[in-house]
């Protein structure tokens, strides 16, 4: 569809146009929208001439026909069906998005939280939202960003406000289940007041056998003294395109810890920029992946310790088997004021085959003398004498193998700090590297659908 | 219990063990002495079924059955047990969950059934005082981080948890002081019984004192050159191996 922009222009246009006539966007919005247009329109998609996008083969699935839905939902199924997926049974307040546009009327949660529709927050909530909606996206460092502020259907809104202390966890899940191959942008802004905490979580699921392309970028705010948990669980289609950017900004004693648990997908980016702004700070940024088959995960991570006396972990982890690939691109950077700051960076990972391909890549900036900054990177195979030493003691060849993958997963796992999402969590992970768990598997949808049933599996004779 | 006949194995195209014959019968002791190199180790990978050897020959029959083609896993189950001479550290992974794979796939091959939760943890806490083993280490990652002493302590609770027919003791003493040691020692004493029988592998006398031998067999050349009671290990400490070299008639 993109090989010139001119398809995505038109549509553009007539989108644009649509909203001056129906005035569900503020003149904010709208300027916003025109001025991220015109970035893209000069920008482009992302190629592989682009040094951070080199190993990422977006042209392959920019190239299939896609339906863009900028004014309708695609209501095509009962919204029962939707909440069916293997991230459920947690206990928390649930809210989904379908095929980009937010499922329900806002709701005053306890404790004056708020949860809406980035949309409707628009109308309701102008001051919070002309103040920190795209102040980060705005960078506009490529394309994708620059297209998802002009054409974001929708999103989520969270705020919680100054001293709240959330206490229930509120999970968001992300659902594409349409008919066609759509193309969606949503867009996500989490405000979290002083001294106020959250936790979040935040589902991608697919039940669609049709492909799509998903382009999300997220805004998270967390004023002075607050704490955000955020943990994102994806679980996708193999014909399915997933691009996040998460955009974080901390001011002074904050604390934030960010989960990505990648269990399945067929191309899926995900870019997450902390910026310590305050004093006093920690960003935890981790992440799981489990790859196989021709599935493709990318995690790219950036911290900017702008400000002195912060620390930030960054912990990477994945196993990658079969045609799998996996990229971890990991940048600290430490700005000149930036002293006493301590930086950590781990990547490690295990191939099981030959032909499944694992690309590393530290990077750090460092301008600042007084600092402590590590990084370490590591992809090898499962250690022969443990399983040798676990064999002795009767255990067979694939338990031995299981617990060893399992017990490297766990050490992104341990960091959970929820209990509930830390052992629903493991389970699903032990299913995945058992081969039970495909996407969604419990979803009567898929039963009905014979292109969809996947048994996605870690082939247990060749690891 | 076990029988070991002409037994050949290289390495690499290198031969380690050229012609080796052992007997093993329930309720005895066994000390396989020799330098470095003489493979020692070898012989206790060859019984546990490590798969690093380019050829074996000759006979290990164990309980009645051809050890050669079982699996290791089976082995283990069957009641061999090695004591590693340098335990593998495994990230991740509590004793408790391992040791509770282990026997609860060790049960289902016999035939019976697995322990519930209450009678493994009972169970797990008599075996963790019978070896004097302190209460954190059972809560952290297999010897992870273990110092030489606890990673030894750890074998021998294994070895209690697991209750062997056979246990092999691959350079148990290395490394130990000697209130380890004698901790150490008292564990596999105190498990010994008629019906099982223990193999120690060692380089010194010393661990010989605390676990005293019925046979001491030296192994020199890839192969037992000489056999004996408790007193060649004193004979072997005093004259050293030269003398072995020396008196023993072997053919190189």
């Amino acid at each position: 569809m993109m090989e010139n922009y001119q398809n995505l222009k038109q549509l553009f246009d007539g989108f644009f146009d649509q909203y001056i006539n129906n005035e569900t966007d503020s003149p904010l919005s709208l300027s916003i929208r025109k001025g991220a247009f015109e970035d893209f329109y000069r920008m482009g998609f992302p190629t592989n001439k682009i040094e951070k996008w080199r190993k990422t083969k977006l042209k392959d699935v920019l190239d299939l026909p896609y339906t863009i839905n900028t004014s309708d939902r695609l209501r095509t199924q009962q919204q029962k069906s939707i909440f069916e997926c293997e991230i459920n049974n947690l206990d928390t307040d649930l809210f989904s998005l379908l095929n980009g546009w937010y499922e329900k009327s806002s709701e005053n949660l306890l404790q004056g939280v708020i949860v809406c529709s980035i949309r409707e927050a628009e109308q309701k909530y102008p001051e919070l939202f002309s103040k920190y909606f795209d102040r980060m996206a705005s960078d506009r460092s490529n394309g994708l960003i620059a297209l998802n502020s002009a054409i974001y259907s929708d999103g989520y809104f969270v705020y919680v406000p100054d001293n709240v202390a959330c206490n229930r966890t509120i999970q968001i899940v992300n659902v594409i289940n349409a008919t066609s191959r759509i193309f969606v942008n949503t867009r996500n802004l989490v405000i979290v007041g002083k001294n106020a905490s959250l936790s979040l979580v935040h589902c991608d699921d697919s039940l669609s056998s049709f492909g799509s392309f998903v382009n999300n970028v997220s805004e998270f705010f967390v004023d002075e003294g607050g704490q955000l948990d955020f943990y994102k669980m994806q679980n996708k289609d193999e014909k399915a395109t997933v691009i996040t950017h998460n955009f974080v900004e901390q001011q002074r004693d904050t604390n934030t810890h960010a989960n990505t648990i990648t269990f399945n997908g067929g191309l899926i980016r995900n870019d997450t920029r902390v910026k310590l702004a305050g004093k006093g700070s920690h960003a935890d940024v981790m992440g799981l992946y489990l790859v196989d088959r021709e599935q493709f995960v990318d995690n790219q991570v950036k911290i900017d310790h702008a400000v002195s006396d912060c620390t930030s972990n960054q912990l990477f982890k994945g196993i990658v088997d079969e045609n799998g690939r996996a990229i971890f691109n990991g940048h600290i950077l430490v700005q000149q004021d930036a002293q006493r700051t301590a930086a950590y960076q781990s990547n490690n990972n295990i191939q099981l085959t030959d032909t499944a391909s694992i690309d590393t890549h530290p990077f750090l900036e460092i301008y600042a003398d007084d600092v402590k900054c590590s990084h370490g990177a590591t992809v090898g195979q499962l250690d022969e004498d443990a399983l040798f030493y676990m064999m002795q003691r009767g255990i067979c060849e694939r338990n031995a193998r299981m617990l060893l993958m399992f017990s490297f997963a766990g050490q992104v796992i341990d960091h959970i700090k929820i209990p509930a999402i830390k052992n629903r969590i493991s389970e699903l992970v032990s299913r995945r590297l058992k081969g039970e768990l495909s996407a969604c598997e419990s979803c009567e949808l898929n039963c009905e659908n014979p292109d969809s049933v996947m048994t996605f599996e870690i082939d247990m004779s060749k690891i | 219990m076990l029988e070991i006949k002409d037994l050949h194995v290289s390495i690499q195209g290198k031969e380690i063990l050229k012609g080796l014959n052992l007997s093993v019968k329930p309720g005895e002791v066994h000390a396989i002495m020799g330098p470095n190199g003489t493979g020692k180790s070898t012989l206790a990978n060859v019984i546990t079924g490590r798969d690093i050897y380019d050829n074996i020959s000759g006979e290990i029959i164990y309980k009645g059955k051809n050890l050669m083609e079982m699996a290791i896993e089976d082995r283990a189950r069957e009641g061999i047990f090695l004591s590693f001479q340098y335990p593998v550290e495994i990230p991740g992974v509590s004793i408790t969950n391992f040791m509770r794979a282990a026997m609860d796939e060790i049960y289902l091959y016999r035939g019976k059934k697995p322990m519930s939760g209450g009678e493994f943890l009972k169970y797990f806490n008599e075996k963790k005082q019978f070896v004097e083993m302190t209460a954190n280490l059972a809560n952290r990652s297999v010897n992870e981080g273990f110092s030489g002493g606890e990673k030894k302590k750890n074998e021998i609770f294994q070895m209690a948890m697991l209750n062997p027919d056979l246990a092999i003791l691959d350079e148990t003493d290395s490394g130990l002081d000697i209130d380890a040691l004698r901790i150490v020692a008292n564990g596999v004493n105190k498990l010994r019984t008629p019906e099982n029988a223990t193999i120690v592998i060692t380089h010194y006398q010393r661990l010989l004192d605390y676990i005293v031998p019925d046979f001491v067999h030296v192994l020199y050349g890839g192969k037992i050159v000489k056999t004996g009671g408790k007193e060649l290990a004193l004979e072997l400490e005093d004259k050293g191996y030269e003398w072995i070299k020396d008196h023993a008639d072997i053919q190189l």
